[in-house]
């Protein structure tokens, strides 16, 4: 409708400015064809098929999967939401990761400071912590939820081998920041541990060395455990999920109905 | 070279035997195709030729017409006695029909007959399907959101511990490792710690990987694996016990407590 005057409601101009930018060429190259984001997507069984066809997302699933599949009793979304515990993870870990030193000089201080005088420090590292909490758990029940459901049958034991051993994987990843506070439940608890770990028949002493980066824990443990904390055990772990997420596609898609 | 397949192979033998046999017992397949065209009629008396008499019939002096008609201006008195019914003989002598043709003067034949079974091999049974958008995708979306929800608002509400500076020299009493790992300094009271720390929860990790390896029970039924279940179930609740009592009933010393009276010594 025009207004008196030629003059254009607010109205007519957004959505002129919403056409304009569908219609760019930055715009369509960004979104493939089919993409909900695109100028005149239609709900169509076509479009329903590029939104994932045509997207990052046909990395992880299929244009189709089974009815059941969808039903939330059947996975209660264990699987899905262990992987989105470790991508909030990893958000906030790199987030925490701008304010702190792994030193025994200074450790303890960075996260004293991060908490009272960062903006955000004290939410984001509590969500870093009970995330990570949460992520031991819920790779623990999906484990359990695989198991009830006989998944791991044929064709499919060797992704239970390695959803075991990511399992493993996330104890490392917990235990491992456990120590970087570098306050007294973190020392205290990880001597434990790696007491535990020494142990190990025949090499336990050098297992308990290599752990510890010296014969008692202190700034070399730090540092070592930082690095496996935020780089190495996180890298294996993605390669890892990658062969998982594969497997689950290529060994006939979820599992069921029982 | 190619491989035929050995019952093609045979298929193909026993047809090759039967046609010889056919043109051994009536002549009519061999004739030649001059002659064929010569009597029309005796041609679709043949057993080879499977096109009804009288469609060969009208197709052969409907082509003969034609021939007829293009030759008219070339030769009048031929056409003239063709006129006069010898029409089959004269065009035949003047157009022979193509070499190639088969019995019965077919130009094609059905060599073999291949069942789709054969070359393709479907096992897969039709499955219901949804599309993934929006049926998953917004089903993940939504637990995903729910779950941010719920770590953002305990973040809020709950802080992480941050006791005091790490000191080596001073020991706190009790001294206790990650929750999960509770249920194995559990067992340390009880076994020596090479038995707790290293052969329980080395043998624990290496038999879950060879679960799916030990158990050869195909089925998926709950009811049909009651023992898979209830051993499995009997660990968690092993593990879930030693990780309870671990956490909640150990005090200083790692001596037991009840937390109603002397409190939570637990820190997560």
């Amino acid at each position: 409708m025009e207004r008196p005057g030629g003059k254009k409601s607010p109205g007519q101009r957004v959505s002129e400015i919403v056409d304009k930018t569908q219609g760019s060429q930055a715009w369509n190259s960004i979104f493939r064809p089919g993409s909900v984001f695109r100028k005149g997507y239609t709900d169509s069984p076509r479009n329903r098929s590029y939104v994932i066809m045509n997207s990052v997302l046909y990395h992880l699933h299929p244009v189709k999967v089974k009815r059941h599949a969808v039903k939330v009793s059947y996975t209660l979304c264990l699987g899905g939401l262990s992987f989105f515990l470790f991508i909030l993870l990893t958000i906030t870990g790199i987030f925490l990761m701008f304010f702190y030193r792994p030193t025994a000089a200074q450790a303890w201080n960075d996260i004293y400071t991060l908490q009272t005088s960062v903006t955000f420090g004290l939410l984001v590292r509590n969500m870093h912590r009970w995330a990570a909490h949460l992520m031991v758990l819920s790779v623990f029940l999906h484990m359990a939820r695989v198991f009830y459901h006989g998944a791991y049958k044929p064709p499919r034991e060797f992704n239970w081998v390695i959803g075991v051993i990511l399992l493993t994987l996330t104890l490392l990843l917990s235990f491992t920041g456990y120590l970087l506070p570098w306050d007294q439940l973190a020392l205290w608890a990880v001597t434990v541990g790696t007491n535990m770990m020494g142990y190990t028949p025949v090499f336990g002493d050098q297992v308990r060395f290599v752990l510890l980066g010296g014969k008692e824990i202190g700034t070399d443990t730090l540092l070592r455990w930082y690095v496996l904390h935020v780089l190495f055990v996180p890298f294996v772990t993605v390669i890892f999920l990658a062969i998982h997420f594969w497997r689950v596609r290529k060994d006939g898609g979820i599992s069921g109905p029982l | 070279m190619t491989e035929i397949p050995e019952h093609l192979r045979k298929r193909a033998e026993a047809a090759r035997a039967k046609a010889a046999e056919q043109a051994a017992e009536g002549d009519a397949p061999a004739e030649a195709p001059a002659a064929e065209a010569g009597e029309p009629a005796a041609a679709p008396s043949g057993e080879a030729s499977r096109i009804p008499a009288h469609l060969l019939e009208r197709s052969k002096s409907a082509k003969a017409r034609k021939e007829g008609a293009t030759a008219e201006p070339a030769a009048a008195a031929p056409a003239a006695a063709a006129a006069g019914g010898g029409v089959a003989t004269a065009v035949a002598s003047a157009a022979p029909p193509p070499t190639a043709t088969g019995p019965g003067g077919h130009t094609q034949r059905l060599l073999t007959v291949v069942k789709a079974g054969s070359i393709q091999d479907v096992k897969a049974t039709p499955v219901d399907k949804v599309h993934t958008w929006p049926h998953l995708i917004a089903v993940e979306f939504v637990a995903a959101l729910a779950v941010l929800a719920f770590t953002l608002i305990f973040s809020v509400f709950v802080n992480a511990p941050l006791l005091e500076l790490a000191n080596i020299n001073n020991t706190p009493n009790p001294s206790k490792a990650p929750w999960y790992f509770l249920g194995l300094q559990e067992l340390l009271t009880m076994f020596h710690p090479m038995v707790a720390g290293v052969t329980i929860p080395g043998m624990g990790i290496f038999l879950l990987i060879l679960a799916p390896y030990i158990d050869r029970n195909p089925s998926n039924k709950p009811e049909d694996r009651k023992f898979a279940v209830s051993l499995f179930t009997v660990q968690l609740m092993f593990w879930a016990v030693l990780v309870i009592i671990g956490s909640f009933f150990r005090g200083p010393g790692f001596n037991f407590v009840a937390p109603w009276t002397q409190g939570l010594f637990f820190e997560l």
